[in-house]
């Protein structure tokens, strides 16, 4: 009779930023069932929202997650204007997604750092997460802070990009090119990130369309959505880009699509800012109020659509606001991702997701074996992923991929 | 005990807990150890398990099921250990204070011994915040409240909350 | 970059058809918004009709408490023609029941969760309808996305 033990993943360590409870069941080394717990991170937004005026309500918002600073106020405000029939004015379009396409940098570095550290590839997460410091640097200039930018209010942005901020932000993007390269070219040809990540926690089309699943972990399934192209706003219908799609669905197309598309965002803020060069006017149509009506605002976080319902009875605050981060959808994918896969790959599958926890709402894993309970600490699986990347290393003489100069 | 004072300063050992949390004060914690601020050479650690820590930091507004979980783990914290709650949710709440959610401050029922405020609060205000303790510690001027017996007054400038 | 194809009458004219007699009512917000009505015991089969048929994507669910009863709306994406086709159905406050559609829909299955625990919706035929959000110890009954008595929030 196989022993049937369950593998607590978090709810504290170092790594996973936030509270989860995956309860991963584990007979042998092999993950048999997975259960999701939520609840550790809910505060209650929706009917806080309530409380607020709709100007008021994307500070909150904003507080939903850290990393998606832009994408819950940007899907926010957007909801307002579409109940109100509000217009926004064509320059706050393209600081709109000049914001927006820096955050999706920044959340996609800070993701593949700390997936190379889950790897154990540390001098790659000191890498990724040294050139975040510098979108951030940018973000800082334009917005006033490094995160929590209160860009974003019904009719338009808050702040003007000055003109004589462009040329810092058009060189950051020139900065970052060589490095992405680099980092694409290293990762994305290194044989020990190949054995790590190919063929592993494949997320079929057919069940990333069941699940509803968003952003790049459906584009890596092939699953061709994104709301940029699909459902225009912002400035996306106005500048050239591309959606990056891979077909396998694995651990390996997850991470190449977010490489990827961070080159399509340099092409975005590129063109929106040389674009601000010559559309001028307001960056805000400043609505007197919100007519009584409901909408819908979408939005293509980093992570995918972010969707926020508003319904307002005229009055200054929503009577109703709903709000659905694409974590929600995407974490329950975990469900048929990480079945079957060992141990030490279930850390990389279940962060492959990009989960924002914050934005979903959080989950752990538990050990239980016929002694009892046995508590295996995140720090703990992180370091059996890292472990088997480095029995690896001995048994094939393959170094890893070497961080670039800088 | 000026034994175990002079440990804790020479190195910290630094457990992170984030309960209910927007996750900016986290990433902030995180990046003041990168190059670019590097909290190493202060001689601070991030470590992986709470068994290990000198100081616990704690991040976000600590809903009900988190609180269970933060006391389950400061049953297994060795003393002395400081707690530093890192931005304004651990320490009112901000503005899920009227939540139906909003549990209570942590300072209620786990002892603070310093409180760096902020929404996030920037790495240099961490770091600063981390060094003024340090220097607290060694002065003699801060001395971890797990010691202490009975219930803490909070040390910090911020305004009493009610429960 | 190529802009969605307009939610041209050929789709929407489909919904409708095959809605028959089930639509309470339409409505034409936007080129990129429709509401459309209809009753609680048509839902599985409207859920069916976009999800299988039509190809929408779920984006999700959203319960909203109201004087009339409890609105619960389905959006749904669709994705080549930029628009959302909004289902709503109105449930009784004094015995709020819908099937769940998890069984075709797994995109369903947390939200369906949510909405019964702050709302107090009932989804006949879930699977696992328990506390997604809330401690388990959430007092019963106690729905935090209700309005109160008099319907003030």
């Amino acid at each position: 009779m196989t022993k049937r033990t369950i593998v607590p993943i978090g709810p504290y360590h170092a790594l996973q930023e936030e509270p989860e409870f995956f309860k991963l069941h584990v007979e042998g080394e092999t993950v048999v069932h997975l259960d999701i717990e939520l609840g550790y991170n809910h505060r209650g937004i929706e009917k806080l929202s309530e409380s607020k005026t709709f100007e008021e309500t994307v500070f909150l918002v904003e507080r939903i997650c850290g990393i998606c600073s832009t994408s819950h106020p940007l899907a926010c405000v957007q909801a307002v204007e579409d109940a109100g029939g509000i217009a926004v004015p064509e320059r706050a379009l393209f600081i709109r997604s000049t914001v927006g396409e820096l955050e999706r940098i920044h959340s996609h570095l800070l993701w593949l750092g700390l997936a190379g550290h889950f790897v154990g590839f540390n001098t790659l997460w000191m890498w990724a997460w040294r050139f975040r410091e510098e979108v951030l640097n940018i973000l800082e200039l334009i917005t006033g802070n490094r995160n929590h930018y209160g860009m974003m209010k019904p009719g338009g942005v808050r702040r003007d990009i000055r003109d004589g901020d462009i040329p810092a932000i058009l060189d950051l993007l020139a900065r970052l090119r060589d490095p992405l390269a680099m980092f694409r070219d290293a990762v994305l040809e290194d044989p020990l990130v190949h054995a790590r990540t190919r063929g592993v926690g494949v997320l079929t089309r057919e069940r990333a369309m069941a699940y509803g699943a968003l952003g790049p972990t459906a584009r890596a399934s092939g699953y061709d959505i994104d709301v940029r192209r699909d459902h225009p706003h912002a400035a996306y219908g106005l500048v050239e880009w591309d959606v990056v799609t891979r077909p396998n669905g694995d651990v390996f197309d997850k991470a190449v699509v977010r490489i990827l598309e961070m080159f399509e965002s340099l092409r975005i803020i590129e063109q929106c800012v040389r674009q601000l060069k010559t559309v001028r006017g307001p960056v805000d149509s400043n609505p007197p109020c919100i007519p009584p009506g409901e909408g819908i605002g979408q939005y293509e976080a980093p992570r995918g659509e972010v969707f926020h319902y508003v319904r307002s009875d005229g009055g200054n605050r929503p009577v109703r606001h709903k709000v659905r981060a694409p974590s929600y959808m995407n974490v329950p994918t975990n469900r048929e991702t990480v079945v079957g896969s060992t141990i030490a790959d279930a850390t990389l599958i279940l962060a492959a997701v990009d989960p924002c926890y914050c934005c979903t709402e959080r989950m752990a894993v538990a050990l239980a074996s016929p002694g009892g309970e046995r508590l295996w600490g995140a720090g703990e699986l992180i370091r059996m992923s890292q472990e088997k990347t480095w029995r690896l290393m001995e048994e094939t003489g393959w170094r890893g991929p070497a961080p670039p100069e800088f | 005990m000026s034994y175990a004072i002079n440990t804790l300063t020479r190195s910290l050992n630094v457990f992170h807990l984030a309960g209910s949390a927007c996750n900016n004060c986290d990433i902030e914690i995180l990046d003041a150890l990168t190059p670019r601020y590097d909290l190493e050479r202060f001689g601070i650690t991030l470590v992986g398990s709470i068994r290990h820590a000198d100081v616990l930091l704690l991040s976000g507004i600590f809903n009900r099921k988190a609180r269970v979980r933060l006391l389950e783990l400061l049953r297994q914290a060795p003393k002395p250990y400081l707690v530093v709650a890192i931005g304004g949710c651990p320490a009112t709440g901000l503005l899920f204070r009227e939540s139906y959610n909003f549990d209570r401050p942590p300072g209620d029922y786990v002892p603070i011994d310093a409180f760096i405020p902020g929404c996030p609060p920037k790495p240099e205000a961490i770091i600063s915040g981390m060094v003024r303790v340090i220097e607290g510690l060694r002065s003699g001027a801060l001395a971890p409240r797990c010691m202490e017996a009975g219930r803490p007054a909070p040390a910090s400038a911020l305004p009493e909350t009610a429960a | 970059m190529n802009a969605p194809e307009a939610l041209g009458t050929g789709t929407l004219d489909r919904i409708r058809g095959a809605l028959g007699d089930h639509l309470l009512a339409c409505s034409r917000k936007s080129a990129q918004r429709v509401y459309i009505d209809i009753p609680p015991d048509y839902l599985g089969e409207a859920s069916a009709l976009m999800f299988d048929e039509i190809g929408a994507r779920l984006q999700i669910v959203t319960g909203v408490d109201t004087a009339a009863g409890i609105e619960v709306l389905y959006h749904w994406a669709l994705d080549r023609e930029g628009c959302v086709v909004t289902f709503r159905t109105v449930v009784d406050r004094a015995e709020p029941v819908l099937d769940s559609i998890a069984g075709v829909c797994p995109a369903a299955e947390w939200i369906e969760r949510e909405i019964w625990e702050l709302l107090g919706v009932d989804f006949r035929g879930h699977p696992d309808l328990r506390h997604l959000l809330l401690d388990d110890h959430w007092p019963q009954g106690d729905y935090p996305l209700r309005r109160g008595k008099e319907g003030a929030p």
